[in-house]
């Protein structure tokens, strides 16, 4: 076999282990998906209320506003759990055998990416399924739909590959909570449940241009309305360059000694 | 004449440290083919840092690394072919089975399904792991967790073997069986380099043994070389009460006394016609010894004389480099 067909077997193999552990505790998968829709309960029912009662839109005009903002942090949510699991595989020593074996470097590294790809865009479509049994009824036609899939699949690429690094650096996993906090709190401050040109000062411009903002624009274009191209141009471009940054600094992590 | 056995591992003027702190202080080490090793040593002396410099997990900063006849910093894939690794801490997954794990290895080796499936439930009867293979390795208990984890490093078949601490922590039934395992592996021609912190450890499985104090090897040699020549021979005496203790101790001369105990130690080789001269010399006296026991020196009485200090109580600065 060539290189190229070890390294994928490889690679196939760490997928496949990372399935495994997602399948063996099917827990971790059900809150993935329960705490996003909770937050989606939370907003319509509790401000979505409020904003309707103030005659400022319907119940099912905000369900649909919401929607996209919860896909994100379904990704957010995910990503956490990703970086748990990396940094289980780091402070336990499994990543130190690995390293030891005669096998494709990258095929440790790729096996979580894949499968955590794998396993938050089974919570997104799961989510997306509860927002349309609750009265969810978005417009996207067959070609929309497969672009709401490829942009959640580059959110998704680009929050694991900023969590692999987390992981690996983290010496236990309390060391993770500022990652888990930052990724799963900044979609408060985006578009997802407030247009930020209703906020004031400077959170309205932190909202107007964090990454957030611009890839729950394109999803909420897509799913219920026309699509901005140059919002999408600036989502991918998010997506792209957070996936690059995540994977240099998870490389050099990667290869520096393992014995800090 | 015949040749030497071919070294399998073999290493020269390795340095490495870590900030300011020196761990390895040009290490020149030589194992040959199908031989223990044992590297001994206190905490923080220096060993793990050897094991993950010739298992390729660390770059030393200067010096040369040959495993297998491959160089370990140029070549670490060809190293890596030739190695298996189980280090202190067991690196198994805890969330799969012992089955899952082991076939987990046997993926990675590529090895085929067949041959696979044969060695996995050929290890798991080996390491008495059979009525625990459908159960997730978090339920393991310690020895179980290190038989898993040696199992792992077994299903590769590999002829290079880096055993970092192999029975710390394990119990008494768990040593003997790590101690069986690894003397099968040998008479199977596998080369074993072992770090231990045990002198016993080290004098029943090794065929050589080094030393390592402050990143320095300060002794090399078989176990048998090692206790020749170190002093700490003697015949001991007993004694009911003080009165006998000054009397022997005049008669003798040049022993060592200990008041806490009411021993004498007399430096002597511990030979029959050695204590039968003690005995004369100690004329009547030696009607009031309790009890005459012989001591040849043990690798503690060897540490010490070349450390200066006991394995058993490293330093407060060992203790905190300690992970």
């Amino acid at each position: 076999m060539t290189t190229l067909a070890f390294a994928a077997r490889d690679s196939a193999t760490m997928t496949r282990r990372s399935l495994r552990h997602v399948l063996r505790y099917p827990v971790t998968l059900v809150v993935s998906v329960v705490v996003p829709v909770m937050l989606l309960l939370l907003f319509t029912g509790v401000f979505g209320s409020l904003r309707s009662s103030l005659g400022a839109v319907s119940h099912s005009a905000y369900l649909a506003y919401v929607v996209p903002g919860i896909i994100v942090m379904t990704a957010a949510y995910g990503s956490s759990v990703t970086a748990q699991s990396i940094n289980r595989d780091s402070t336990e020593g499994i990543i130190a055998r690995f390293r030891t074996m005669a096998i494709s470097p990258s095929s440790v590294l790729n096996g979580h990416v894949i499968s955590a790809l794998a396993r938050t865009l089974v919570s997104v479509a799961l989510v997306i399924g509860v927002a349309i049994a609750l009265g969810f009824r978005p417009t996207a036609d067959a070609g929309r739909w497969l672009a709401v899939a490829g942009v959640t699949a580059l959110l998704v690429l680009a929050l694991t590959w900023l969590a692999v690094p987390f992981g690996l650096a983290a010496k236990t996993a309390e060391g993770l909570s500022g990652f888990v906090l930052i990724v799963q709190l900044l979609p408060f401050i985006s578009s997802a449940f407030v247009p930020p040109d209703q906020m004031s000062g400077s959170v309205r411009w932190f909202a107007a241009h964090q990454p957030f903002t611009p890839i729950i624009d394109t999803l909420r274009g897509l799913l219920t309305g026309t699509a901005d191209g140059g919002t999408a141009l600036v989502a991918v471009a998010w997506c792209v360059g957070l996936s690059l940054a995540g994977y240099l600094w998870a490389r050099v992590l990667f290869r520096r000694d393992l014995s800090r | 004449m015949a040749n030497p056995p071919p070294l399998a591992i073999s290493t020269t003027a390795l340095r490495k440290s870590y900030g300011r702190k020196l761990v390895l202080d040009g290490i020149d080490l030589d194992v040959a083919a199908g031989s223990v090793l044992a590297l001994l040593g206190p905490n923080g002396a220096g060993k793990t840092t050897m094991v993950q410099i010739m298992s390729t997990l660390i770059r030393p900063d200067s010096g040369r690394v040959l495993v297998g006849g491959h160089d370990a910093i140029a070549d670490p894939g060809a190293v890596r072919r030739l190695i298996g690794v189980t280090g202190q801490n067991s690196a198994v997954d805890n969330l799969l089975t012992g089955t899952e794990n082991l076939s987990l290895m046997a993926d990675l080796m590529h090895l085929s399904r067949v041959e696979g499936r044969r060695r996995v439930v050929g290890l798991l009867e080996r390491f008495e792991l059979v009525d625990a293979a459908r159960q997730p390795v978090a339920t393991y208990s310690g020895g179980m967790r290190r038989r898993l984890d040696l199992a792992m490093t077994l299903v590769g078949d590999p002829r290079i073997i880096f055993l970092d601490e192999p029975t710390t922590g394990l119990d008494p039934r768990s040593r003997r069986m790590m101690w069986q395992t690894i003397r099968e592996l040998v008479a199977g021609g596998v080369t074993i380099f072992l770090t231990t912190q045990q002198l016993d450890e080290a004098d029943a499985l090794a065929d050589r043994i080094a030393l390592l104090d402050h990143g320095k090897i300060v002794a090399d040699g078989s176990p048998e070389e090692l206790k020749r020549g170190i002093p700490g021979a003697h015949v001991r005496l007993r004694f009911s009460d003080v009165a006998g203790l000054d009397a022997a101790e005049r008669a003798l001369g040049g022993a060592f006394r200990h008041e806490d105990t009411l021993t004498l130690e007399v430096p002597s080789d511990g030979g029959a016609t050695a204590v039968r001269a003690v005995l004369n010399r100690l004329g009547d006296t030696a009607d009031e010894v309790d009890e005459v026991s012989v001591h040849t020196p043990d690798l503690d009485d060897v540490f010490f004389a070349l450390t200066g200090h006991p394995t058993a109580k490293p330093t407060e600065e060992e203790m905190e480099n300690v992970r």
